[in-house]
């Protein structure tokens, strides 16, 4: 039994140099690169490939099928002069604008609410996500069907109510300002419960203490809210208001799912538009352009926010002075 | 003993975390008491209340009108439309027995799974390699990788779709599978660069002096102890995968091939005016996988959510 402990290790084999392929297993950078291989595989050929191409294809007259010629800038003068585009263009930006302004607010109100101390607290939360959890073309379907020319069960509550003549239905689809409105609604509707949960968890890191220490100093809630809760808030209010943004920007499942773009190309966003001349209309490079000039816009949206969160630390280090 | 532990700075900050954690989830505590149940009710309550009911009303028209006869459906002055007399299964039945709705379900299921599980994948050897292998120039893939999540496949799918074309995946769900990462690498890697980050280094460190490679330690090591952050991503990208659409409406054109959502809005709608009872139909079963997962997670979702806003 004590043999095989006594008997003598083996002669350990000498030291040897660090070979290529020990190189290539141990070395940091190395071992890095092939961590990450598969998901730079992915992004690059399938993210900074195409986002290339899409860049080359806009100056392009490339259609379905044949490879485009390189024409300049004539895609992008082209448009400007489209009343279509232009259309497309100033209605995405009243779009974003008008639905993430509705959205923060009711968002950061709704956030609020459920700050407080109530029952089932947990349960109301989950609930509350719910329209973000289901895709957003089944619910834009169902608002297509809430808000039906015929038979929109809004239009039957306002009969109700008495507020308009059950002989004059609204024609929320096929009026274009009322069309807007529709789709302005729904994404609103899409986007509080993401802005009032990520808000909430934001809320829930402010520490009460503090709310009673201004309370015992006589700051009224509002104050409170200004003065507390706010400055806390902002760094993570940055964060959601560029994706919120971001994301509302460049929509566009539920203007598919709704109109389509219509009525009269009226609820087209830039998106949208850029699906139906790229693909169905067979125009890539117009497309591809129509997409590019979301670029600068998005790039504003984040340089935005991304200033908005550099000024708050720099903020804070000058008061850690 | 007491005494020496409570000078030691860390561990003070230790209790000071431990006294205020009670304060901060027991909700009773605090300034609630200064409010009283009126005034209460006006200002959380009845708001709280409207916004839940505006928030949840589409789903119950959805419910109710799935469930409504056809001659129902049209007929919105004759009775009450928010109720159902004779409720019927019918518009299901079509559903699920005389379309391809199952066959839509089904290509929906296969490509969030295997896109979700790919990108899983990539995302963890990724993340690891960011937080804890710390490369040259770790730091500023970082950077990139989140700059990558802000990319819309908006601007994506026209490039995207030649692409698709010169690869020869074109109407294939090989097209989405390997597109959808694109969306779920940048979101998953950042998720889980926040989940590794909270691992202590010691535990690596004692593996890597008992002589484990960097791949047994993540498989061994660094995943257990992960696994609440890997279901988050899981989750939250399998949805985004149920979710998407311009991908799938681009990228695939003949009818069983396509997923739900495609599907929801392209083969039902054809004119016919009965077609909302199986519309709805089609988006009710089309939400329900997601619901249903969702009310099994509903505390990794929201951290999924918040914790790739938070970082």
């Amino acid at each position: 039994m004590t043999d095989a402990a006594l008997a003598r290790p083996p002669a350990r084999p000498p030291v040897r140099e660090p070979t290529a392929w020990d190189q290539l297993k141990v070395n940091r950078n190395w071992l890095g690169f092939w961590f990450m291989l598969p998901a730079m595989a992915f992004l690059v050929l399938f993210l900074v490939y195409p986002l290339g191409k899409g860049l080359w294809m806009s100056f392009t007259d490339a259609r379905i099928g044949r490879e485009g010629r390189f024409v300049g800038l004539e895609n992008f003068e082209w448009l400007i002069e489209d009343s279509d585009f232009v259309r497309a263009l100033v209605f995405t930006i009243v779009f974003t604008f008008v639905a993430s302004a509705v959205k923060f607010a009711i968002g950061l109100y709704l956030a609020l609410l459920l700050n407080n101390n109530l029952p089932f607290k947990a349960f109301i939360r989950s609930v509350v996500l719910i329209p973000f959890i289901v895709p957003t073309v089944l619910s834009a379907v169902a608002f297509w069907w809430i808000f039906d020319t015929q038979f929109s069960v809004i239009t039957w509550g306002l009969v109700k109510m008495g507020i308009i003549d059950r002989g004059s239905p609204i024609n929320w689809m096929g009026d274009p300002f009322l069309a807007q409105c529709v789709v302005i609604f729904a994404n609103i509707w899409r986007g509080i419960p993401f802005i009032a949960i990520t808000l909430l968890a934001g809320l829930q890191t402010v520490s009460p203490s503090l709310y009673e220490a201004a309370t015992l100093d006589g700051a009224t809630k509002w104050q409170n809210f200004r003065y507390v809760t706010y400055p806390l808030l902002t760094p993570i209010i940055a964060v959601v208001m560029t994706f919120s943004v971001l994301f509302t920007f460049t929509d566009f499942q539920l203007i598919w799912a709704m109109t389509r773009g219509g009525p009269v190309n009226a609820t087209h966003l830039m998106a949208t538009l850029s699906y139906q001349r790229g693909i169905l209309g067979g125009n890539l490079g117009e497309g591809a352009a129509i997409a590019i000039s979301m670029v600068p816009f998005l790039l504003a949206a984040i340089m935005f926010s991304w200033f908005g969160l550099q000024r708050r630390k720099w903020q804070q280090g000058e008061n850690n002075d | 003993m007491t005494a020496t532990a409570g000078n030691d700075p860390k561990t003070t900050a230790a209790l000071a975390a431990i006294g205020r954690s009670p304060a901060k989830d027991d909700h009773s505590e605090g300034m609630s008491y200064l409010e009283s149940l009126p005034r209460k009710t006006v200002t959380v309550y009845i708001p709280l209340f409207i916004i839940v009911v505006v928030l949840l009303f589409p789903f119950y028209w959805m419910f109710i009108t799935s469930i409504k006869p056809d001659q129902d459906l049209l007929d919105l002055h004759g009775g009450n439309p928010l109720w159902v007399s004779e409720p019927t299964f019918r518009h299901f039945y079509k559903l699920l027995f005389e379309s391809n709705y199952p066959t839509w379900l089904w290509n929906t299921m296969f490509v969030a799974v295997c896109a979700t599980f790919l990108s899983i994948v990539a995302s963890v050897l990724a993340a690891y390699a960011i937080t804890r292998i710390r490369y040259r120039g770790a730091q500023s893939v970082g950077g990139l990788i989140f700059l990558a999540y802000l990319v819309p496949p908006s601007i994506l799918f026209i490039p995207l779709s030649t692409i698709i074309h010169v690869y020869g995946l074109f109407d294939t769900p090989f097209a989405l599978i390997l597109t959808y990462p694109t969306i779920l690498i940048p979101f998953c890697t950042w998720l889980l660069m926040g989940y590794f980050k909270t691992i202590p280094y010691e535990l690596e460190e004692c593996a890597l002096i008992d002589g484990a490679s960097r791949w047994q330690i993540l498989v061994k090591i660094i995943i257990p102890l992960a696994i609440p952050g890997l279901i988050s991503a899981f989750i939250f990208a399998f949805t985004l995968c149920w979710n998407e659409f311009i991908y799938a409406l681009t990228f695939i054109s003949s009818n069983p091939n396509k997923t739900v959502p495609t599907a929801i809005v392209s083969e039902f709608v054809d004119g016919d005016v009965f077609r909302w009872g199986s519309l709805m139909a089609g988006a009710l079963v089309g939400s329900l996988p997601l619901v249903i997962l969702y009310a099994f997670f509903v505390e990794h979702y929201v951290s999924a959510m918040t914790g790739a806003v938070k970082e």
